[in-house]
């Protein structure tokens, strides 16, 4: 019953345990800015994953990101901060008795916000995934803004517009990457796996889907509530990395930001939107650098606020316009490529250059 | 409640539909004729009211100067976004879609780094501060202003669009592109008309919104936008009686449940945004029932 793995498997597992054990050294060996810039580069990558599955796999344009974020974010702090913490800070009405005073750890409080994020995914989704096009993308911003506008307004659970603070720091780079480690992993599975194969026959031509046999709204639904799991999750390692939660984050330009990686990664490519989510968080940060005023030599740098979004915005219009595959298109990056690469000659496997 | 607080609401509620009616309109024209959600409107209708205020502030001009001034400088605009980012993604739908967000963001962001984030009083006529009052019912004069020049634009809309070769056109466009084109309708010269349109009826509820809440920066247009936005899909997205209808009843809603349930104030988004749900799911032709163009596949 046991295959013996191929090459390519063990060549991707070791550099699982590599990156793991890089995470581990890192946590102590590198500066805490740096694991801050990896730790959101672990995050957007699981974010662009899940809309690539549902937009790029899937084909249906949905904008419910943010909101589902914010589901994961808000139950994974409300779950990890302290009975104590949380007296002090709901200033605008008492704690909710029933969250005052739960306290876990990061592990069970990750899965729930997930699990919570795909509940929600679920109602959203199941109607909203019959309609097409315009109408799916009105209603799921619609849906996304909902999700903020009620946290806003829930005082007693959420503290309303002033946010969670001290969200204990129970996450680590470790935990970061081996959550898009699974994440990339689970969601590469899908799509190679006969459902993802369903899949990107809905979105190339749903009729035919439909009549060859896929069940679309099952299918649909499938995608869609992993895809929110998956958000649910990035959502709640958003709030241990930053410590905080602010409503304000899960405004639907988070959703824009995730498409921006999307596509400038690729949207049908898991690997080109890893690659995309780290070029998009360091040039984030240099751009911040510019942003700020200081001072240059005894110049008084006024900075220039707004400039970060500016260079997104035209950067994903540039893109949208000119380059719409992105940078790696619908191809992965795999092990045959980078040997077929170096050994030219050498085109063994190349057939199975799909493989991860 | 009593009566004169009804009458009161009431005024308030016809003030803010014909406001986001007219914004509405702007979006409804596009959508009908090139099936495009324009989320850039906001930032037209931004655009007009920040260079209003600017000129006035920075070169002293009088606002009868300045706003006319602005308004042609953002028709200039809306022409050149559609040439330039809107007419290459015409056949790709999602792609036009997400064309219009970033060309969103860039305006507003392009003018957060050009004149800060920080908001600025826009100047208006004085005359528009005024207040009559009939009994116990005050009646703002910017109100009296807003509905009298909706009404005359919806006139001048609703003639254009039945009576003239241009209106003509437009609603042949929006029927079907195609055999429009083999009767001799050139649709880049119509769409770039719904443009200049859609842009003018953005410039002229700028003018008037911001009379009305007389603060302007980057992103002043992005909630009466979006608000516009819901009222055109609630009313029909797509036909421009649905927009007046749709956008009119928005506004009225949103004064109304504040009158009605001020417990509920911090709730009514949420409400507009379950009943633009509802519309979609159970009657995505809005009140009007739009039928929109069949897509080629």
């Amino acid at each position: 019953m046991f295959r013996r793995p191929s090459k390519t498997t063990v060549l991707t597992l070791a550099a699982m345990v590599v990156l793991l054990a890089f995470s581990v050294w890192a946590e102590h060996g590198l500066d805490p800015y740096i694991i801050r810039i990896l730790n959101m580069w672990c995050i957007y990558t699981i974010l662009v994953a899940s809309f690539n599955l549902i937009y790029g796999i899937t084909g249906q344009f949905s904008l419910a990101h943010a909101g589902l974020a914010a589901i994961g974010a808000y139950t994974v702090s409300l779950l990890t901060l302290s009975p104590e913490a949380k007296q002090l800070s709901f200033l605008l009405a008492p704690p909710s008795p029933l969250i005052a005073n739960v306290q876990w750890p990061l592990l069970p409080a990750l899965l729930l916000g997930g699990v919570l994020a795909a509940l929600i995914g679920f109602v959203i989704g199941a109607p909203a995934l019959r309609l097409h096009g315009d109408y799916l993308l009105i209603v799921t911003l619609g849906f996304s803004e909902i999700i903020r506008l009620i946290l806003v307004n829930l005082s007693s659970v959420t503290n309303g517009a002033m946010g969670l603070k001290g969200v204990p720091y129970l996450s680590s780079l470790t935990w970061t990457i081996g959550a898009a480690i699974v994440a990339l992993t689970v969601i590469r599975r899908l799509i190679t796996s006969s459902y993802g194969r369903a899949l990107m026959c809905i979105r190339e031509d749903e009729i035919a889907a439909e009549a060859l046999g896929v069940n679309l709204f099952r299918h649909k639904t499938i995608a869609f509530v992993f895809s929110s799991f998956f958000v649910g999750i990035a959502g709640g390692l958003y709030a241990e990395i930053l410590g905080t939660v602010d409503p304000n984050t899960f405004r639907p330009a988070l959703t824009y930001a995730v498409i921006t990686m999307a596509i400038l990664g690729g949207i049908r490519s898991l690997t080109g939107g890893a690659i995309a989510a780290g070029i998009y968080t360091v040039m984030s940060e240099l751009l911040r650098t510019v942003e700020a005023p200081q001072m240059i030599f005894g110049w008084d740098y006024p900075g220039l606020p707004g400039l970060r979004q500016l260079f997104f915005a035209t950067m994903l219009l540039l893109l949208i316009l000119f380059a719409r595959k992105g940078l790696m298109g619908s191809k992965e990056f795999s092990w045959d490529w980078l040997f077929s690469r170096s050994k030219s000659s050498d085109s063994k496997g190349s057939e199975r250059s799909h493989e991860q | 409640m009593t009566t004169d607080l009804f009458l009161q609401f009431l005024v308030n509620g016809i003030a803010l539909g014909a406001l986001y009616a007219l914004i509405a309109i702007g979006y409804t024209i596009i959508y009908g004729v090139v099936q495009l959600i324009n989320a850039a409107h906001g930032e037209f209708f931004m655009v007009a009211a920040f260079l209003t205020m600017w000129g006035v502030l920075q070169y002293q001009l009088p606002w009868y100067v300045s706003f006319p001034i602005s308004m042609l400088i953002v028709v200039g605009l809306g022409l050149l976004v559609d040439r330039l980012a809107y007419r290459p993604l015409r056949e790709q739908k999602t792609s036009s879609f997400i064309g219009a967000v970033s060309v969103s963001f860039l305006l507003q962001n392009l003018f957060v780094v050009l004149f800060t984030s920080r908001a600025k009083p826009f100047p208006h006529p004085k005359i528009l501060d005024e207040v009559l009052t009939f009994g116990n019912v005050a009646l703002p004069v910017v109100n009296i202003f807003i509905l009298g020049v909706s009404v005359i634009l919806f006139l001048m809309l609703f003639f254009l669009v039945t009576y003239t070769d241009v209106g003509r056109a437009m609603r042949a466009i929006s029927k079907d592109m195609e055999v429009s084109q083999l009767m001799g309708v050139n649709p880049n010269k119509i769409i770039a008309f719904a443009f200049i349109l859609s842009t003018f009826f953005a410039s002229v509820g700028a003018f008037m919104y911001c009379s009305k809440f007389p603060y302007v920066d980057p992103f002043t247009g992005v909630i009466p936008g979006l608000k516009a936005f819901i009222g055109a899909v609630i009313g029909g997205i797509g036909s421009i009686p649905g927009a007046m209808v749709g956008g009119f009843l928005l506004g009225m809603f949103e004064i109304m449940i504040v009158a009605a349930f001020p417990e509920l104030t911090a709730f009514r988004d949420v409400f507009a945004y379950v009943v633009l749900i509802l519309f979609l799911l159970f009657r995505p032709g809005g009140i009007f029932n739009v039928r929109v163009r069949e897509e080629k596949v």
